[in-house]
């Protein structure tokens, strides 16, 4: 549209790249702080906002809409404006979801450890806070999608469908879960009640997972492994028809959290049945990134940002793959309100989404400098930080969850439990400090990261890059493109 | 039109590729979600279950403020080992003044929706101000300063109250204005031990346990 375009919006990407790398770091230290509560409970020092609910819950607060999806923002305005050869819509609107985010995260955390929770899992934060991060929303969702409308190519890229399903299913899930009357400023109850309350809290919990962390992380990896490894997609068709095969059948597998549950047993199945067929999405999506790389695994002896964008697509592969298993009933029995759930959670959070965003910074923040990593050698040693740290824990937690489910479940011969919950409980605290271990090593790398990224940034030059104008280019990515259809 | 010939024009049009999303992200929604909210059987309170006194809803509200339910489920599966273990299984009748419901995903401390009348009023009282004095190997955290704090603090059970009766909750005129002068004198921690003892005082009506598993 515009050809007076002078250069991208890249400030705003530094930003939210700075934010989310803050956020990451003080997120990681509660979880840490909170995995070291259950191996020694007085270390709350008699304070009620370090106590171990409060500080969960503004851990995971904080590394999902803190980091998570500072760093989706982030990098959703950097690919958009490069996949659409387009200066960013409405760079004030843009700023404004920046300042609007990143004081929603700070005052958000701030009312969890002072108590104000809307109890429930994943949407905590309390009905001010709820309708803030509908405005934001709702504006990030104008400049991306103006960005979108205003492009100069004629496709819409993949990655941008990935982003825009993050944004419009997430502003459904989040206006509907969080439907609430205040009773006062700090205080509301949920428009639905039990049964019916727990069937939207998971239809929202579950899709949170899918659209925030598997979509919009999966936008991030269409844009960023692609330019990373130098290489196409392997399947452009592929990726078409996992996105509207993910679009469709993810939404349906949240009562797989309430097995067994007071809730409808159709309900139940229903969730079995198409959590069973996500995995081929999900898989479809991994093996299109694994053959797109396929053909430049030489780079990653040297490369430590696509080691790390690799190793995320292996844990995404194994997480989606887990879930699914998860989601079968009588698998379920076992895992269900075990420790095997936080293993799930984390083999996907650090292995697949904290990787992926690592790796991605590892790119973006030298392009956005304009200068070479500070140090490869401690990128390197950040990968194995992060890969030993995410074993750590995902091995101890499936380990303490068999044992408790098993531990619980066991009947002696007279059909009488076997062992009392204080006795099981006990048998957790070895696989509690292997956590604590492991957590430590993950934040321990993410450290290392911060500072090696503040010194690729300290004393860059500003760097402006122009959208590519060349008519022939444009038009031979446009051919290509309906060719790979 | 073929699909193909559809997709391109979808993914050159971004109201399209919107609009795409929002239909084929809600269908799920519409024939699982939609219907079970309005499905009254799941909503209709058993026979005698009763909304929670001010002072239980106060301890409910403080349960919610501590996230308790991050590592205590509400939520008795019909396994024989659960039933064995916690009492009757959960049924959606018992759920229905429960706004939000707290059935929670995890169980670092044990489930809690029959712990009503399992230990007495000192037990929990010891318990929550520090739970190594009853439980050696507990690793929940202490909670001292409930037993400091006013149950009505904040001056605002009326309200709170309101706004459930304005969900569905039958609270009486008189229950409504009489709650602060019920609160007076009660702490939190008085609060707290009357919401754990009425947990479960439901499971009599919950008619046999077909617990198969």
């Amino acid at each position: 549209m515009s050809a007076r375009v002078l250069h991208y919006e890249d400030r705003i990407v530094t930003a939210f790249t700075a934010c989310s790398i803050l956020w990451a770091i003080l997120g990681m230290t509660a979880g840490v702080y909170a995995a070291a509560e259950l191996v020694w409970p007085e270390l709350n020092l008699g304070l009620p906002w370090l106590t171990f609910g409060r500080l969960r819950t503004g851990h995971t607060n904080l590394v999902l809409f803190g980091f998570g999806v500072s760093a989706l923002i982030g990098t959703s305005f950097y690919s958009v404006q490069r996949t659409s050869h387009a200066r960013l819509f409405a760079p004030r609107l843009a700023w404004f979801v920046f300042y609007a985010w990143q004081a929603t995260i700070v005052l958000g955390a701030w009312s969890l450890l002072a108590g104000w929770n809307g109890g429930k899992e994943y949407a905590e934060l309390e009905w001010p806070f709820d309708i803030a991060i509908a405005v934001a929303w709702v504006a990030y969702g104008v400049v991306f999608f103006g960005t979108i409308a205003r492009r100069t190519v004629g496709p819409i890229y993949i990655s941008n469908w990935f982003y825009g399903s993050l944004i419009i299913v997430i502003a459904m899930l989040h206006i509907v879960n969080n439907l609430e009357l205040p009773a006062t400023l700090g205080k509301s109850y949920s428009l639905f009640a039990g049964a019916q309350d727990a069937i939207v809290q998971w239809w929202y919990g579950h899709n949170a997972v899918g659209f925030l962390l598997t979509g919009g992380f999966l936008g991030m990896l269409y844009y960023f492994l692609p330019k990373q490894s130098e290489q196409p997609i392997w399947s452009y068709r592929l990726s078409i028809v996992a996105f509207w095969a993910f679009v469709y059948s993810y939404i349906w597998a949240g009562p797989h959290h309430l097995h067994y549950s007071a809730i409808p047993e159709w309900v139940q199945s229903l969730g079995v049945v198409m959590s069973l067929i996500l995995l081929a999405p999900s898989w479809a999506t991994m093996i299109n990134g694994v053959m797109t790389v396929s053909k430049a695994w030489q780079k990653l002896r040297t490369d430590p940002a696509l080691k790390f964008i690799v190793l995320s697509l292996a844990f995404y592969g194994l997480a989606t793959f887990e879930g699914p298993m998860l989601a079968i009933r009588s698998v379920n029995v076992m895992s269900h309100f075990t420790e095997w759930t936080i293993g799930h959670v984390h083999s996907g959070a650090l292995g697949w989404n904290a990787l992926i965003t690592f790796g991605t910074f590892y790119y973006l923040v030298p392009k956005l400098a304009g200068r070479p990593l500070y140090s490869v050698a401690l990128a390197n040693l950040h990968f194995w930080l992060a890969l030993a740290g995410t074993m750590l824990y995902i091995i101890s937690m499936w380990a303490a969850g068999l044992s408790q489910s098993l531990l619980w479940l066991s009947l002696d011969d007279l059909g009488e439990v076997r062992y009392s919950f204080v006795d099981v409980m006990r048998a957790m605290a070895p696989y509690y400090l292997l956590r604590l271990v492991g957590g430590l090593l993950f934040l321990g790398g993410t450290v290392l990261m911060a500072e090696n990224l503040r010194r690729t940034f300290a004393g860059a030059r500003t760097v402006a890059v122009a959208p590519p104008v060349l008519a022939a280019a444009r038009h031979a990515v446009t051919q290509s493109a309906e060719r790979s259809l | 039109m073929s699909f193909l010939g559809l997709h391109k024009a979808i993914e050159r049009n971004t109201g399209l590729l919107v609009f795409g999303i929002l239909v084929v992200a809600s269908i799920g929604g519409l024939v699982q979600v939609l219907p079970t909210t309005l499905d009254d059987s799941l909503s209709a309170p058993s026979k005698d279950v009763v909304p929670y006194t001010p002072l239980e809803l106060i301890g409910r509200d403080i349960y919610i403020r501590e996230s308790c339910s991050v590592c205590h489920s509400q939520q008795v599966r019909p396994l024989l080992a659960e039933v064995k273990r916690y009492g009757p299984y959960a049924r959606s009748g018992e759920f229905a003044y429960d706004r939000p419901f707290l059935w929670g995903s995890k169980r670092t401390g044990p489930d809690l929706l029959r712990e009503g009348a399992k230990y007495s009023d000192t037990w929990h009282r010891v318990h929550m101000t520090n739970p190594r004095v009853v439980v050696a190997s507990s690793i929940m955290p202490a909670y001292p300063w409930l037993a400091e704090r006013a149950a009505n603090a904040s001056a605002d059970i009326e309200a709170r109250l309101r706004a459930l009766r304005m969900l569905g909750t039958p609270y009486a005129d008189d229950v409504i204005e009489g709650a602060p002068k019920a609160l007076e004198g009660k702490t939190e921690l008085d609060a707290m031990v009357a919401y754990l003892q009425s947990l479960g005082r439901h499971a009599g009506d919950v008619p046999d346990q077909h617990a198969g598993h």
